[in-house]
């Protein structure tokens, strides 16, 4: 397989039962007249020199056995019928990656207090390297990131990807979405400019108006009688320590399931029952052989 | 769900993904075109649209005219749909609080076997439904009014005078029909308890708090006093 030439000794699939290892030719003849060349000094640290990267990893493996996860991950089989809808889930990862790290450059210009922040946006905007661009990117991303994940979601449900056994998976994911949300309100007050002050304003209200706990919601938002300074920082630590933090750790979770579980198959697609209907415990006794 | 469906649809699956391709590469390329594609559209809108500034934050304005991001349009909008003071939690809060408890528990009430959306009529009429809705008050939030608009029906003589109120913000201190403020006295009735020359002349001079609209041109001031006149 060619693609074994691309992938380091240690994570290749491993050999069936009596494939061989890959030694082919027979021993020579007579070992007296043609013996086997000595190597010289050199020739052996250029070898070793060679094998030192596959030593390496599977020195890592040995103590972590991270390759038979690998090649479980990598090489598990998709259903029949896996189509465009579910690269959906992997384009949101995606596009958060880039809020994640287009965040991270942007933290490092921006103030977030309410005499410093807007003109610390007008410096990235106006004099630092590429500023305006990863400045734009961070602001459209994060509506490309909400688009994402409602399509995934929309799929989700369509398909009825939910049901059994994935009904956790899909809580994670409405939990997601929730943190998604906090993201888009929190990140839209830092700005400070009128549009993005006011619209908080609002926002925090709205809260405001909810049943039981909407005042103590607003009230904890605002951090005080009016939209200020403590407003501004608190937004700033749950736009980049907390709910970062929480989406990081639910998508590992998330993620862990997916694999776990396995993608769903299209829900229109029936597998062709083999002619006798053998009971699961024979069909996983033959995985080996082929059922086309 | 029986525990002899979980049972069949354990059996479907383990035949479908039998019969799939692995993962690596195959599914790896569909996701990285996709990743692709997304990286592409973000960096042109970024290149094309920008980040611009507005002006800066001034907590002691109060003509600005508030509005939400994009994406919180649907919410907004709940809320001005439903007037009534005391539905307006159930608008606000009540109202999505309910959809995300429905969202999160929807695989503990949804238990059927069947995954087909087709055979699923109730389960797909809903979600369509809730896409509908909420692409239908995206759309109210992102072309119809701001606070800025009146929404009341005048004979199409007045529409110029109502054009020029909404315009000037007057809506951020006096309520006019539906819409508007209540740092001012309420417009609705105005002429009932004013003549027209009072109302022109309170525009001009401004009295109390309100500020001035002398620089307003007279054809603009004749039209906005024939609009504020005709309300009784």
């Amino acid at each position: 397989m060619k693609l074994d030439s691309l992938i380091p000794a240690p994570l290749r699939k491993p050999a069936k039962p009596g494939e061989g290892n890959g030694a082919k030719g027979a021993a020579p003849a007579d070992l007296k007249t043609a013996p086997p060349e000595r190597p010289t000094d050199t020739k052996k640290l250029a070898d070793r020199a060679v094998e030192a990267p596959v030593d390496a990893l599977a020195w890592v493996d040995q103590r972590t056995a991270a390759s038979g996860f690998l090649t479980g991950m990598l090489f598990r089989k998709v259903p029949k019928g896996t189509n465009w809808f579910y690269t959906l889930g992997s384009a949101t990862l995606f596009a958060f990656i880039v809020q994640a790290i287009t965040g991270v450059f942007l933290a490092m210009f921006y103030t977030p207090s309410t005499t410093q922040a807007y003109a610390s946006i007008s410096h990235i905007n106006n004099e630092v390297f590429l500023g305006a661009f990863v400045h734009g990117l961070h602001k459209w991303g994060s509506s490309v990131m909400v688009i994402l994940i409602f399509l995934h979601m929309g799929r989700t449900f369509f398909f009825g990807a939910y049901k059994y056994p994935r009904e956790l998976n899909w809580v994670i994911g409405v939990v997601l979405l929730i943190l998604t949300m906090t993201m888009a309100f929190t990140g839209y007050l830092l700005p400070f400019d009128q549009r993005s002050f006011w619209a908080s304003v609002v926002g925090i209200n709205i809260n405001g108006t909810g049943p039981v706990v909407g005042p103590y919601l607003s009230d904890f938002l605002r951090a005080g009688p009016e939209l200020g300074a403590t407003t501004l920082s608190r937004f700033y630590a749950i736009h980049m320590l907390l709910v970062p933090g929480a989406i990081i750790a639910l998508i590992g979770a998330h993620l862990y399931l997916v694999v776990k579980l396995g993608t769903t198959a299209p829900p229109w697609l029936k597998a062709k029952k083999p002619k006798a209907a053998a009971p699961v415990s024979q069909l996983n006794a033959s995985a080996n052989g082929s059922d086309k | 769900m029986k525990p002899a469906d979980k049972q069949a649809y354990l059996e479907e699956y383990e035949l479908l993904k039998k019969k799939g391709k692995p993962f690596f590469p195959y599914a790896v390329m569909k996701d990285s075109a996709m990743m692709l594609l997304v990286a592409a559209v973000i960096i042109a809108m970024s290149i094309v649209l920008g980040a611009e500034q507005g002006p800066k934050a001034d907590p002691t304005s109060t003509t600005y005219v508030p509005r939400p991001e994009w994406y919180f349009f649907f919410l907004f909008e709940l809320l001005r749909v439903i007037k009534p003071p005391e539905l307006v939690p159930i608008a606000t809060i009540g109202i999505p609080t309910i959809c995300m408890v429905l969202l999160l528990l929807l695989p503990f009430y949804d238990r059927g076997p069947e995954r087909n959306p087709i055979r699923r009529p109730i389960a797909t009429t809903a979600g369509v439904m809730t896409i509908v809705a909420m692409a239908y008050l995206t759309f109210l939030g992102a072309t119809g009014g701001s606070p800025t608009e009146i929404e009341m029906e005048v004979a199409p003589r007045y529409e110029a005078g109502k054009e020029i109120v909404a315009g000037a913000g007057c809506l951020a201190c006096h309520k006019i029909g539906e819409n508007g403020g209540t740092i001012g006295p309420e417009l609705t009735h105005i002429a009932q308890l004013v003549p027209r020359a009072a109302i022109v002349r309170s525009v001009e001079i401004g009295p109390d708090i309100m500020p001035s609209y002398r620089d307003l041109p007279p054809k603009k001031l004749n039209e906005l006093a024939d609009f504020l006149s005709s309300l009784d």
